[in-house]
């Protein structure tokens, strides 16, 4: 089953460019024989490519050429241009483009009602012949940031767009939030009204904080640069590492950071692509993780960060991998939920871990966690044989917790804060359908959010009444 | 007699192919510890029942192997072809690109109605393979999506496609802290389900095999494969060949009818357990020696203490004193009511085992005689290296508290209304969550008031 990937925006492609990079590297490492197989067709295309660019696809036998499946999305030149200058411009062809050159200006509207009204006819052609090569498609990715105007605007504008046209294929979407100090001044208006369109119109969501990465490479970094004697890391291990890099930490300032989400999302779909005692597909996650159809907000973390080089240091016992992966320095955005309430939570674990490793450790984790009093047995777990390249075994764990909502009411704040004054409202409003009321019910959408999460803490430590069962006459 | 399994979903493929892989072993086996022409005999029965040697070189299983998504049957399929000894026929199995996602209404509304042809087609030619079908064996979790789901709609399409022949639905009970978050869910719908098209239902719990792994088998990082090979083992020492305590010298022609009938006296009582005795893994076995009565009274106590396994009994728990009328509300606490019991013997001296404590009138209900409750199988060839083995597959409380716990659980979700959104959406309304809800209070009342 194919997950295809569409990277909106500046942020968007250069995550996706990462992405890539390593789907490529975890392939290469497993895929010794140079045969195209059932993994690799989740993510690529195997192409004839001796006589040209628009060969056939070859469906089993030797690799011939690899094409992403994707749709690389940006109202700029720059990131899209570096990609097919740089090592992976075989790997996608113009049909997989869809650029302008002017940008969004970091605003919304132009990116949701005036691209996207452009682009909508180009944008829908070209999935369409994405999807005609894909013998089962189950998932799509979209990969954007909130704060700007183009990931933003239209990367919600394609997610309403894969509704319309594929509304049974799932949709994930994975999100970069502002932070407070954000330099686009306008961002929490960009992200609430972005907000609202994931609120509707998205599957799952992943949400991500630019500090969360930040803090993740630079704990990276201090461990490198300790200086500990016969603690050599693994370079290729480092959940920053970019393929075949022979630095410590690769050349762009984002790259580090970028691979990190880039991770996130081959650790997400490792065991819909490779074999394991207990698969859990795409579909799954989104069946077992969102009680209510709003609710689908999901915090993830990652562990290991990385591997030790050095043979002689015992590798870090498999029980702290799962201790980390409820630490808040393995997460990818800044809350706690320890202290909050869980709705549902997954673990996917890579490599070499059993049943048992994942339900010792979940009996011992369990007592401090407060879960909802309907689903206080909810993990759902899922064991996949191939663990990431540099690692014995890896663990994702994505909780549905009300902890996101403290993210969101800070932004909440922040929008507001902005529309009180009308800051900067002008800039939206003299966009082509752009109301008022596409602002207030934005701000209307995310406020019912935060009540539900509300409503939710509020049974937190509460007494627990079980409701009374059916009674049978005898 | 024939039986035409089919496996179902992740679950029901991987156990499916330990499955064939043991009764192969078993029968290739050299420690039959009986006559040639008694191993002989026993050979030839499992291959008859099981497997089909038409053309080919290898036995090729009686199956038909179904999932939504390719990767397990793929990885069933080359692990029984590359251990040369057995193989699954490479025009048995049906699957798609995309799973259930753990979604029963998708399994049952949409999978089932979708690819019913398609399936229903390679069972019939599966059947159609057999000199004399003797009935049907199917494989599934109930936690998931495709089993669960797509199981229940294919034993339906079994019951109306084969009115009068037997099914047996082999269901595999998930860990109680969950494999999946809407597991119970998936469960309600398929017990519920299963109990109006399927014969009876054999339970596998997870929880239950994890501990005879860990306490039993001495296996330190237990995986999903050991907990099959386990599961394999038990259900090899009920469906292998043996015969009917006075039912002439050859072994049984009807299995699973032979089965049913000793088991299922009421439509009402369909739930059966499985215990076996010894388990202990395989590099002990020539360091031990086991004699019946011991075996006996261990699996006679673990009936009666609703024990998993022979370590950690309780051997306070008593029957209720024959001879004083005694309401069923006030029979002792933590005591197994049975309704039917089949025993299987298997090994040296099976001949002159007593079987007398088996016949206890204390041990059952009232409405049968002893004599119809309880049954023997017995065969002298030795199975899969225990020089002496017995396996109880009992109608009783075993399921009892399981599956009120499956129920409760289930409820409590129900009543926030939780998920439900994930199986409006495909077919499945609160109503029809509620049917299910009453059958299997109904079905928890009736085992409680045994």
């Amino acid at each position: 089953a194919v997950s295809l990937p569409f990277a909106v925006g500046q942020c968007g492609n250069q995550v996706g460019c990462r992405f890539w990079d390593l789907a490529l590297r975890e392939h290469a490492a497993v895929n010794k024989k140079g045969i195209y197989d059932e993994a690799l067709s989740s993510f690529f295309r195997n192409v004839d490519t001796r006589s040209g660019d628009n060969g056939p696809d070859i469906y089993k036998g030797k690799i011939c050429s690899l094409k992403a499946r994707a749709l690389l999305i940006d109202m700029e030149e720059g990131v899209v241009n570096e990609i097919l200058q740089g090592p992976l411009r075989d790997v996608f062809d113009s049909k997989q483009l869809i650029t302008d050159v002017s940008g969004s200006g970091n605003n919304w509207a132009v990116g949701h009602k005036i691209y996207g009204c452009q682009y909508r006819e180009n944008i829908v052609e070209k999935l369409r012949k994405t999807a005609e090569h894909c013998d089962c498609l189950q998932c799509f990715f979209i990969i954007h940031s909130m704060g700007g105007g183009t990931g933003s605007g239209l990367g919600t504008f394609v997610l309403n767009l894969l509704e319309e046209e594929f509304p049974e294929v799932y949709r994930f979407v994975t999100s970069v939030y502002p932070s407070g100090e954000d330099d686009v001044i306008t961002s929490p208006y960009n992200s609430v009204l972005a907000m609202k369109e994931l609120n509707e119109h998205a599957d799952c969501v992943l949400p991500i904080e630019n500090e969360s990465l930040f803090e993740i490479v630079n704990k990276i970094h201090q461990m490198i640069n300790s200086g500990k004697l016969g603690s050599t890391v693994k370079q290729n291990s480092l959940v920053t590492s970019s393929a075949g890099s022979a630095k410590t930490l690769p050349e762009k300032p984002f790259d580090a950071m970028n691979n990190i989400v880039a991770n996130l999302l081959l650790n997400l779909t490792s065991s819909a692509r490779f074999e394991g005692s207990l698969n859990m597909d795409l579909n799954e996650i989104s069946m077992n993780l969102v009680p209510f159809p709003r609710l689908h907000y999901l915090v993830s973390s990652l562990t290991p960060l990385y591997t030790l080089a050095d043979v002689n240091v015992p590798s870090r016992r498999l029980d702290q991998m799962f201790s980390d992966a409820f630490s808040r320095d393995h997460q990818l955005i800044q809350a706690d939920p320890k202290h909050s309430l869980y709705l549902a939570c997954a673990l996917l674990v890579r490599g070499n871990v059993q049943v048992s490793d994942l339900r010792r450790n979940i009996e011992r984790l369990k007592p401090s966690l407060h879960f909802v009093s309907w689903n206080q047995e909810g993990w759902k777990t899922g064991l996949c044989s191939v663990p990431p390249v540099g690692h014995s075994h890896s663990l994702l764990a994505l909780a549905n917790n009300t902890c996101v909502k403290p993210t969101f009411i800070e932004l909440k704040d922040r929008f507001m804060k902005l529309y009180k004054k009308k800051a900067h409202l002008h800039h939206y409003l003299q966009i082509d359908g752009m109301e008022q009321s596409c602002f207030s019910e934005a701000i209307s959408s995310l406020s019912d959010l935060i009540e539900e999460y509300n409503e939710l803490d509020a049974t937190k430590g509460g007494p627990r009444i079980d409701p009374s069962r059916l009674k049978i006459a005898v | 007699m024939s039986i035409v399994t089919v496996q179902l979903g992740q679950c029901g493929n991987q156990i499916g192919h330990e499955v064939f892989s043991a009764l192969c072993s078993d029968i290739r086996g050299t420690h039959g510890l009986c006559s040639k022409e008694e191993n002989q005999s026993y050979q030839d029965c499992c291959k008859e029942r099981f497997f089909c040697q038409e053309e080919s070189a290898v036995p090729v299983a009686r199956a038909v192997l179904v999932d939504m998504e390719p990767k397990v049957i793929s990885q069933a399929l080359s692990m029984a072809a590359s251990s040369g000894l057995w193989s699954y026929s490479s025009r048995s199995h049906f699957c798609q690109k995309q799973g259930s996602g753990n979604n029963w209404a998708n399994g049952y509304c949409v999978h089932g109605p979708r690819h019913k042809e398609a399936i229903m087609d390679l069972v019939q030619r599966e059947a159609e393979r057999c000199d004399r079908l003797g009935g049907f064996f199917t494989i599934m979790s109930m936690a998931g999506g495709t089993g669960s789901g797509l199981g229940a709609f294919v034993t339906q399409c079994l019951r109306d496609a084969f009115p009068t022949s037997f099914i047996l639905n082999h269901v595999i009970w998930p860990y109680g802290t969950g494999e999946v978050i809407v597991q119970n869910y998936n469960s309600v719908l398929t017990l519920s389900h299963l109990y109006h098209s399927s014969d009876a239902l054999l339970v596998h719990e997870n929880d239950v095999i994890h501990k005879i792994c860990a306490q039993l088998m001495n296996i330190k990082q237990i995986s999903f494969r050991d907990v099959n090979q386990v599961l394999a083992h038990q259900l090899g020492s009920v469906f292998q060949p043996a015969q009917p305590a006075g039912g002439g010298s050859g072994y049984s022609r009807n299995p699973l009818g032979d089965l049913m009938e000793s088991l299922v006296p009421h439509p009402e009582f369909r739930m059966l357990g499985l215990r076996n005795i010894p388990q202990m893994p395989e590099s002990s076995l020539p360091y031990s020696t086991f004699s019946w009565p011991g075996l006996l009274k261990h699996l006679r106590q673990m009936l009666i203490a609703n024990a998993p396994m022979e370590e950690g009994i309780d051997w306070q728990v008593r029957p209720p004193q024959p001879g004083s009328s005694i309401p069923s509300t006030n029979k002792p606490l933590h005591f197994n009511t049975s309704i039917a019991n089949l025993l299987i013997l298997r090994g040296k001296d099976v001949h002159s085992v007593d079987l007398g404590s088996f016949q206890d009138p204390s041990l059952y209900t009232s409405w049968l005689n002893p004599q119809d409750a309880f049954n023997a199988w017995k065969t002298p060839r030795a199975f899969n290296k225990y020089e002496k083995s017995a396996a109880l597959v009992s109608n009783s409380q075993f399921l009892l508290k399981p599956l009120d716990s499956i129920v409760g659980k289930a409820w409590n979700m129900f009543a926030s209304k939780a998920y439900l959104h994930q199986y409006t959406k495909f077919g499945i309304q609160e109503e029809d969550f509620l049917d299910c809800f009453t059958t299997l209070e109904q079905v928890i009342s009736s085992y409680t008031n045994l």
